[in-house]
This record gives structure tokens, sequence and C-alpha cells, in this order.
């Protein structure tokens, strides 16, 4: 409708009511992006440059890669789907970070190549795409779900009060995106047994719940060597999160409630 | 509509992997097409495929590409220094016990003919991993009682331990 009125308005009136378009030159950047291709073992995995004009993309890393596969190569693969942060999909390692690639802005500086990585130290199912089924099991070892004796008396919900609950603030709001694990060198030298921060997180997030009642069992599943003591704080996880949570620090009051 | 459809018709094949005997029900005509070709496998040769590729499947990089950052990095000299110095007393010990000339006194002798500036060098050399192991080790005693565990904790204590490291350790290579 709004084409046809402007259309009656005819080319003149038009010319003087629009805004000057600005010609936006050109900004050329070039990504280097990991390729691997299950279809051909044999070929090892290589850096793929590719060159995008932002000044005709949107401001992130994902709206790139996504106009790179409209556009360039179709056959670049990566898992993406909220586009917006909260589902986690899209985490990789961008310029030497593990990050979420729609929560990263593109560096507008041109004259540096980003470079873009799947998480560290996991084996790859194709270009961008982790493996992530043991990540999984691992979340499913510490049972993630509230684990109680009795039903409410009501019959209803289990109560909590305030202050209880805002003890589970910084623990929910995680997504699970395998940013932390994958930038911990703990975890890329010893994935079978190490648990990793994110999943030690949400171990924390059940044993501080007012509403759990598994604490004991929660705490001695993780007594070993390995599943929780190979935290050495190196603290790559909180620096990377891209949720801006802090889980050094919920492994750090896992080992102090268990140490007292 | 019969431009959407499948060119293979009827003879609907699923994709290796990823589309399951369920999705055969999906009306056809909101598929794409695409310039790509099918292989129609039952449940077992899916599983073998999944098997073959989970053979080959690369492990990421990781040191190679990780950026360099206070927090890994401190904790990896942390690790070195450590075994660096516990390495030196356990071999030095064993010499000792073996019957070697490595006493204290052969020792000292031989270090008081070295000129002043190798001294002052090798005593700074020496010292180095010491106090930034100890100092590094008091920042880890602090994390256990979950004190300074953020971002910024993380960061100015390690800034603080290195500054703490060179300062106590040319103080040492004065000495």
């Amino acid at each position: 409708m709004f084409k046809s009125v402007i259309q009656r308005a005819g080319p003149i009136s038009i010319r003087r009511m629009a805004t000057a378009a600005v010609e936006k030159q050109a900004l050329v950047k070039t990504f280097q992006i990991y390729r691997w291709n299950p279809d051909t073992p044999e070929v090892k995995p290589t850096l793929q440059e590719y060159k995008v004009d932002i000044n005709q993309c949107g401001p992130m890393i994902l709206d790139a890669i996504l106009k790179i596969k409209n556009e360039q190569d179709a056959t670049l693969t990566f898992r993406r789907s909220c586009r917006e942060g909260i589902c986690g999909s899209c985490a990789m390692n961008i310029n030497g970070t593990n990050t979420l690639a729609c929560l990263c802005r593109i560096d507008r500086d041109v004259s540096k190549d980003t470079k873009i990585y799947p998480l560290p130290h996991m084996y790859i199912v194709r270009d961008l795409v982790p493996d992530l089924t043991l990540f999984y099991k691992q979340y499913k070892s510490i049972e993630p779900w509230l684990q109680r004796k009795d039903v409410p008396a009501d019959g209803r919900e289990n109560l909590q009060t305030i202050e209880d609950r805002h003890k589970l603030d910084g623990l929910y709001e995680c997504i699970l995106c395998a940013c932390c694990s994958t930038s911990c060198p703990s975890y890329w030298w010893n994935q079978q047994e190490y648990l990793g921060p994110a999943v030690l997180m949400q171990a924390f997030r059940w044993m501080i719940d007012s509403r759990d009642e598994a604490g004991d069992k929660r705490r001695s599943f993780l007594e070993n060597g390995m599943s929780l003591y190979r935290c050495h704080t190196i603290m790559n996880c909180s620096r990377t999160c891209p949720k801006g949570l802090n889980p050094g620090q919920a492994i750090a009051n896992i080992k102090k409630s268990m140490a007292f | 509509m019969l431009a959407l459809r499948r060119q293979v018709g009827t003879n609907l094949c699923m994709r290796s992997i990823m589309i399951r005997p369920a999705l055969r029900t999906v009306p056809m005509m909101f598929t794409q097409v695409r310039n790509v070709s099918y292989e129609r496998l039952n449940a077992e040769q899916v599983q073998d495929k999944l098997v073959s590729q989970r053979k080959n499947r690369p492990l990421s990089p990781e040191l190679a590409i990780y950026k360099p950052q206070i927090t890994w990095i401190l904790s990896g000299l942390h690790r070195l220094t450590g075994i660096a110095l516990g390495g030196t007393f356990y071999i030095w010990m064993l010499a000792y016990a073996a019957g070697l000339p490595v006493s204290t006194t052969a020792l000292a002798g031989a270090f008081g003919a070295l000129p002043v500036v190798v001294k002052i060098a090798a005593k700074f050399i020496l010292a180095t991993p010491f106090t930034f192991h100890a100092f590094n080790g008091v920042r880890h005693l602090i994390w256990d009682m979950v004190k300074l565990v953020n971002n910024k904790g993380v960061i100015t204590s390690g800034q603080v331990v290195l500054g703490l490291t060179v300062v106590s350790s040319a103080i040492l290579a004065f000495l």
C-alpha cells in the first residue's frame, strides 16, 4: 500500500522528502574459518579465508558467518538457533577465546583477520561443529534435578525463602554452551574423567538449593581425585563465559563445602 | 508447487544420518530442492556410518590457538616452576646421597670465584621461580577460602604476584 502512495506522489516530491542515502564504502574484512569435512577424512583440517563487506552485514560474528553461508559457501557448517545468546548453539573460538558468535561483535579493524575455530580440544563432527555427546553425558551424571524424600505438604510446590532463592542467581542462568569447559586446560587433558566447569557449576546449583535434599549424595559423588579436584583454579572458565557467570567460584565453593 | 517438489518424486530418500524415517510423513511440497545426492540407509547402516565417522574425527586445536591470558599462563608457570624446584631438590638430594661433590661448601666455593655480574644474574634467575611459586602459592590459599575467585580478583592478584616476584627476586639477587 505504501508503495502505491509513493508512486502516486510522483518522483519529484519523493526526491524532496528523501534523505540523501549515504553510500557506504565497502569495508572488507577477512575471516579465517576452520574447515574439516568428514567425507574426506584424509584431508587435514585447514583454515579457509572468506572476505565479507562488513558494511553490508549485521554487527555480530554470527551475521558474518551466516552471510558467508548464504552468499559464498553453502557447505560451511556451524550450529546456530536463537541469535540472541540464550540457546548456546553458536559457541565457538573467536580470535582465541570461546564465546557465542551471536554475542561477539565483529572487530571493525580490517587490518586484522578474524580467526574462527571450533571449541578447543573437542572431536569435530564437521567444520565448527564439535561432538558434545560426552559433555551432555557428564551433565546427566550429576543428576540435575530436584531430589527430595517427601512431596510438598499442600501437594503443590516446594517453597523457598527469597534469600534462599537469591543463592541460585548467577548459577541457574547457565545455558550449557560449553564455552567454559572447553576453555579449561584441565578439561582439555582430562576430559574423560574431569567433569569441567559448566557441569560442576550445575552440580553446585543443586547442592545449595534449599529445596534439594541430596546434597550429601551429590558431594560424595565428587569425592575422588578426578571429577572435581582436577580444577586447579586456572579461571579461564569465568574469563570466557559469554553470560558473565562465574563457574570458577562455584567450584571453589564446592571444594570448600567438601573440606569444612 | 511442482517446482518445489523434490526431483526424486515419490521415492523420497532419507538423508544419510540426520533424518529418521518418521520424517517421511512431512508433506513434500514444503521440502527444499538441493543439489546434493541422497543415499538410502537403514538404522543399522546409519549406526555404522556414525561409528566410522567417529573414528576419523580430528581434535580441534587448543594450546596453539587459545589467546594467552594471565589466567592460564600463570597457572602453567606455577606448575612448571613447581616441577623445576622440586626436580632440582630431588636430583640434588640423590646426587648428594650418591656421594657426588655437590655439598653446600663446594658450591659456595665455586660460586665465589665467579665475576660479580654473573653472580647477580645467576642469583636472579634462580630466585625468580622460587619467589613466583611462593607468592602464587599464597594466591592459591586465598582462592581456597573462596576469596578473589572472580575475573577482577584473578587478574589483579596475578599482577601483584608478578610485581612481588620481580621485586623480591631483585632483592635476593643483590644480597
